[in-house]
């Protein structure tokens, strides 16, 4: 019948706080009862779980940066006695190696939801855009995080994707003496690389929040692809959402942890248990997993700079599939054809990654060339001209199988 | 439709994954042996990493350093303190400069690191017609095939094919990249005597010195898999109270 008086006391402190710095209204508006549709699969899991990725790397990232030294001659010995010196330093540093390819299977993977789903589309153009913005700050930082270790493969890694700057007519050769700061990848290389990799991930934890804020002005999108209209449509976030995203990332972190302990080199190349050598050029230069469908698509044009150019665009092109799909039904799953080019666009793209893992000769290169311009066919033609011949399936009329009233949050049962 | 989707989807990754490494593109492919170590329990044989360390003693540290080791870390081969005080001391380190300014020398102690057999790379390249012998720290982690490849590659020297002409020096190995290799075959049977009895085979000899050099790359390797265990374990309890806490949670949108 009476509140015990701590707990009183604190929700006055909580109300005193709240009126002067609305933190907790804010907290309770935006992460408590925001209305999320009711409908959400749990290919809507990995925003969240993208976000959880993000936090543990720049906490794993703080604690390798105290131990790890940024020189040539230092990093690759300070990266060996964080693995046996450091109490724990293995468990951090594998957490945070196999931590950047967890985050981008976890990316890819809302990045293709987004595609299939139709979340783009208006009026969520601003919040698509925001995540391609934060998708190549994370390939920026990645590269220059696989650079630190300086190990054989960081050291040709960043002499083969900074020289892809060279390119540039007229002033490439200037653009790539100033990004290395000398006249090849060196001290002064290492240095800056370490400077940014510490400090893109808040770059992309600022990045984040518009794209939240651009999230919640409108709210989720849903498989569906319809908007909500009756109220029981939305329920509260908390606690239907924060359980089913803890559920995933239970998920999460058990896959991740099965490499972390049992498969810590999986994803890696031996050639960066080697000190960089900048005589010895390694056999076959490859970059990481997630970098392979790019990098296919740069080896597949025979022209530097077109190599270049096209690469870059296959990212920038995601940019505009808010307006080179004209379609006004968001769904695949109403969108009989779409959906058929959706699956080609994902194997085209799981066809980059395996020719960007292999010498760029003989049939990979032929396959590689191939799927190079059914990327951009996809992209340019396909999607644009898609709206006029699909005849899309009939939309249903709500979020619900059935109707249902509307639900309060979380109390009654 | 999806779930199937899903499914071809890893299946294909996986493979993509898997397929990227490309060990057999020059070399022949290595035999792929049994190891102590393998797998999600596997350990490191206690007295197998005591005899490698013999041989790596007897054998390889002539002219390959392990210089991420230190003296104090053979506790994990299961010798004594003692033991590793004998072994530290029976090597001379570099210990700073005196107060006349000239270097001194001393006995090695259980908190000094292995020292390298060269005072530098020119000597190293000087003394090993022109090669400079790797650290073997890493290099179980560092070459594609791990111990697989090195044993192999301890085991590889066989004649030289006729019409095949080596530099100098070189020997023939078939498993070496390009087959030529600086280094001459470095194992012989009966080259050490091991301590616990053991027949010193060449492919003995091979499998110790392996097993050590593998714990030398990977010294965190049984803590890793053990703490690993816990973890998912506590991982897989919190994932299904998770599933369950979800499905009641959400049977109240049906009600």
């Amino acid at each position: 019948m009476t509140m015990p008086s701590s707990e009183k006391k604190k929700a006055g402190f909580v109300q005193w706080v709240d009126e002067r710095l609305p933190v907790f209204s804010f907290i309770n508006k935006e992460l408590v009862d925001y209305p999320t549709p009711r409908n959400l699969s749990y290919w809507w899991n990995f925003g969240s779980l993208a976000g959880v990725v993000l936090v543990v790397m720049i906490l794993t990232g703080i604690f390798l940066a105290m131990f790890y030294t940024p020189h040539v001659d230092h990093a690759f010995n300070s990266v060996e006695r964080i693995m046996r010196e450091v109490n724990y330093g293995w468990l951090i540093r594998y957490i945070h190696m196999n931590g950047a390819s967890m985050f981008f299977v976890v990316v890819y993977i809302h990045m293709f939801r987004g595609l299939y789903y139709g979340s783009y589309k208006a009026p969520r153009e601003l919040l698509w855009i925001l995540g391609v913005v934060i998708f190549l700050l994370m390939m920026a930082t990645a590269f220059m995080g696989y650079v630190l270790p300086w190990g054989q493969m960081s050291y040709w890694g960043a002499t083969v994707i900074t020289n892809l700057f060279s390119a540039i007519p007229l002033i490439g050769d200037s653009i790539v003496t100033w990004l290395w700061g000398g006249f090849s990848v060196a001290n002064p290389t290492l240095n800056r690389f370490f400077a940014l990799h510490y400090l893109f991930p808040f770059l992309i934890v600022g990045v984040v929040f518009l794209h939240l804020i651009a999230l919640h002005q409108h709210g989720s999108n849903n498989p569906l692809g319809i908007d909500a209209k009756k109220p029981g449509d939305k329920i509260p976030f908390h606690p239907y959402y924060t359980v089913k995203d803890l559920l995933g990332l239970g998920v999460l972190l058990m896959v991740w942890g099965s490499f972390v302990f049992f498969a810590p080199n999986f994803f890696g190349e031996p050639d960066n248990y080697i000190p960089a050598d900048p005589l010895v050029t390694p056999e076959h230069i490859v970059p990481e997993w997630y970098f392979l469908p790019f990098y296919a698509i740069l080896r597949s044009v025979p022209d530097k700079l077109g190599g270049v150019v096209l690469m870059f665009s296959a990212v920038f092109i995601l940019t505009l599939m808010p307006w080179l799909d004209r379609s006004p039904i968001r769904s695949a799953r109403f969108r009989p054809l779409y959906k058929v080019l959706f699956w080609i666009f994902v194997a085209t793209c799981l066809i980059l990654g395996w020719v960007g893992s292999q010498k760029p000769e003989g049939l990979p290169l032929i396959f590689g060339r191939i799927a190079t311009v059914y990327y951009f066919i996809h992209f340019l033609v396909f999607v644009p001209l898609l709206n006029r011949i699909e005849r899309p399936l009939p939309l249903p009329e709500s979020l619900q199988k059935k109707s249902v009233p509307s639900v309060k949050g979380g109390a009654s049962s | 439709m999806s779930r199937r989707f899903l499914r071809e989807i890893s299946i294909v990754l996986f493979n993509l994954l898997v397929s990227d490494e490309p060990c057999a593109n020059e070399q022949p492919l290595f035999p792929q042996e049994k190891w102590s170590f393998d797998q999600l329990f596997g350990t490191y044989d206690r007295a197998e990493l005591q005899r490698g360390f013999q041989v790596y003693q007897q054998v390889c540290s002539t002219c390959h350093g392990l210089s991420h080791i230190s003296y104090r870390q053979l506790k994990a081969l299961g010798f004594s303190e003692a033991k590793i005080k004998a072994i530290a001391a029976q090597k001379e380190v570099q210990d700073g400069v005196d107060e006349d300014g000239n270097p001194v020398k001393r006995n090695g102690k259980p908190s000094d690191y292995f020292p390298n057999p060269f005072v530098n790379e020119k000597a190293a390249r000087a003394a090993n017609n022109g090669a400079n012998p790797p650290d073997l720290s890493l290099v179980i982690k560092g070459r594609k095939g791990g111990p697989h490849y090195v044993k192999a590659l301890l085991k590889g020297y066989v004649e030289t094919p006729a019409g095949m002409k080596l530099a100098p020096g070189m020997s023939y190995n078939l498993y070496f990249g390009g087959h030529q290799i600086a280094m001459a075959s470095p194992l012989s049977d009966h080259l050490v005597e091991y301590a616990d009895g053991t027949a010193a085979t060449v492919d003995q000899m091979a499998h110790d010195v392996v097993t050590f050099l593998a714990w030398a790359s990977e010294p965190e390797m049984e803590e890793r898999k053990h703490l690993g265990v816990k973890i998912l374990t506590y991982l897989l309890v919190f994932t299904v109270l998770m599933g369950l806490v979800k499905r009641r949670t959400w049977r109240r949108l049906e009600e």
